[in-house]
């Protein structure tokens, strides 16, 4: 029962100058699934999952978003991107607006609608991620956890459909990273097509249908979770288990 | 009683250095006073010597006068009237043509850039009262500006170079991230901006602006030069009538002050508004 993919990445090469941050990474995402990305620092998972809403454009190969091929500078990507949610380590709420504005400005600017529709989308997003109660504060004024949050509120406000994630909770004091954790679960709960980065391998463990092992910028494993975890194939995820298992 | 029955250390004596006496508050006011009459009293001396006639009691009625009708604004208060619009009406301007520059120089357009490098670097080597000449003299003719208009065009010129360099800093002032998370909710660079990264700006924007407008309202007062009447303009005119020199230039010289302070004064109670927001 394949789901039609909505994710088609096709041997990618990357380069930031002489560095090469991808090569030939090839990987098909479906719809409805759900796929956690680990791997060392610097193995290039930002820079893959970047690429797959155009903040970053890849040098050569094919990357298709809904049927749709990202050409760099091609001004789809714009429409492309309001598919695609993407949520930060460091959050980027705006901090000029209040979480209700930082949550209708896509929207209301991007989607043109109107004022009241957009603010209740927003407080149903709000509701989702259990912070309604915020709606009129500064981001500055919210604990992380509350900020990555509302992050996620705002990415979803778009109507989404496929969410990243890159590394949402490694910002985060670590009282934060289970509520922050939770709304992801809940997210997965419902059937949105997900890329994760992260370093969580309960979350992992959790929600993941399949684990992708990047290093240097190549995927070198890709497994269910249950098989990643007890018996990966490549020494280096092993090596990689290993350590951050550790702690 | 000694020091140790109160089970506290003496703080340590400091010694009265010719620095700390100097900063104790009542010196500091002093001396401050001392100096100020100094000069008062010098200028004084010196105008007295050349047998000055002092008639500080003619200045008001360039304010303003109250007859039957109520209060009837004087030239000054019409010339202090102009300087603001002036200088109003070319710092908007200004700001629409340096945020223009600023925008091109981060267009990544290779010509955009080189249109405002080299907007930049002609300002910058022309003299102010040259270019002045330049609009009134040459271009005035050629597209029907009257005196006025040459005005306001030179000085936003002028002050566009500096200002579109306070917009590009207080733009990439901006964190990077601002810019991703509005890509990735599908604004476009136009919008980003609008929405997202100059309202940002406005924070890093406000004291750096401020000092741009004050220099502005004082260059204001070279386009006495082609007698647009401004404040200058009317202080000059208050003294070829009057031969009045010191008094009127001190008092057009007080009106500029108190003008640039209460400027400076109000963006201050505006930055600290904008502060306890965010
Ligand atoms: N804009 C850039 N310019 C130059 N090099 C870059 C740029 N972005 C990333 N790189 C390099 O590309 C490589 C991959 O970076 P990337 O951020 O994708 O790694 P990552 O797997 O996400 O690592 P981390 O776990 O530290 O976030 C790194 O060596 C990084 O230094
Ligand atoms: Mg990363």
């Amino acid at each position: 029962m394949t789901k039609a993919p909505i994710i088609v990445a096709e041997h990618l090469d990357k380069f930031f100058g002489d560095f090469q941050a991808l090569s030939d990474v090839s990987l098909t995402v479906h719809q409805g699934e759900r796929v956690v990305v680990c791997g060392p620092s610097g193995s290039g998972k930002s820079t893959l999952i970047r690429c797959f809403n155009g903040l970053e454009s890849h040098d050569a190969g094919r990357l298709t978003v809904e049927g749709v091929e990202l050409v760099p500078d091609s001004p789809k990507i714009r429409q492309l991107r309001q598919d695609v949610g993407m949520v930060f380590q460091q959050f980027n709420l705006f901090p000029h607006l209040s979480v209700l504005e930082n949550l209708t400005i896509g929207p209301m600017k991007v989607r043109k609608l109107p004022k009241a529709e957009a603010e209740a989308t927003a407080r149903k997003y709000l509701d989702r991620v259990h912070i309604p109660e915020q709606a009129g504060k500064y981001p500055s004024q919210l604990s992380g956890g509350q900020q990555q949050r509302v992050a996620i509120a705002r990415a979803l406000c778009m109507e989404p459909r496929v969410m990243l994630f890159d590394e949402p909770t490694s910002a985060l004091d670590p009282e934060m990273i289970g509520e922050v954790l939770d709304v992801m679960v809940e997210l997965a709960g419902t059937g949105m097509t997900m890329v994760v980065v992260t370093h969580e391998m309960g979350f992992a463990r959790k929600v993941a249908d399949r684990m992708v092992f990047m290093e240097q910028g190549r995927i070198v494993e890709v497994a269910p979770p249950e098989k990643f975890f007890s018996a990966p194939e490549s020494a280096r995820a092993k090596l990689f288990l290993d350590q951050i298992l550790e702690h | 009683m000694t020091l140790a029955d109160t089970g506290r250390p003496a703080a340590p004596q400091r010694p009265w250095t010719a620095k700390r006496v100097l900063n104790a508050r009542p010196v500091a006011v002093a001396l401050y006073l001392v100096i100020v009459a100094a000069i008062v009293w010098a200028s004084y001396a010196g105008a007295q010597r050349m047998g000055y006639n002092w008639q500080w009691y003619q200045v008001p009625k360039y304010f303003g006068s109250f007859t039957d009708d109520g209060f009837q604004p004087g030239e000054i208060l019409f010339g202090l009237g102009a300087t603001v619009l002036l200088s109003g009406l070319s710092f908007l301007l200004a700001v629409a043509l340096g945020l223009l520059v600023a925008l091109l120089r981060l267009s990544g357009l290779v010509v955009g850039r080189a249109v405002a490098v080299g907007y930049l670097e002609l300002i910058r080597n022309i003299p102010l009262l040259v270019l002045l000449y330049l609009f009134y003299y040459v271009l005035g003719p050629i597209f029907g500006l009257d005196r006025w208009w040459a005005s306001i065009l030179t000085l936003a010129v002028f002050h566009a170079a500096l200002i579109s360099e306070i917009l590009r800093a207080a733009i990439n002032a901006v964190a990077q991230g601002q810019w991703e998370a509005a890509s990735a909710i599908g604004m476009s660079r136009a919008q980003a901006y609008r929405w997202i990264i100059l309202p940002q700006s406005v924070r890093f924007l406000l004291p750096p602006m401020t000092g741009e407008f004050i220099a502005l309202i004082k260059s204001s007062a070279i386009v006495s030069v082609i007698a647009v009447a401004e404040l200058t303009t009317i202080g000059r005119n208050i003294i070829s009538d009057t031969f009045m020199s010191f008094e009127i230039w001190f008092t057009i010289a007080g009106v500029y002050l108190i003008l640039t302070l209460v400027l400076s004064f109000g963006v201050s109670a505006l930055e600290r508004r904008l502060a306890t927001r965010q």
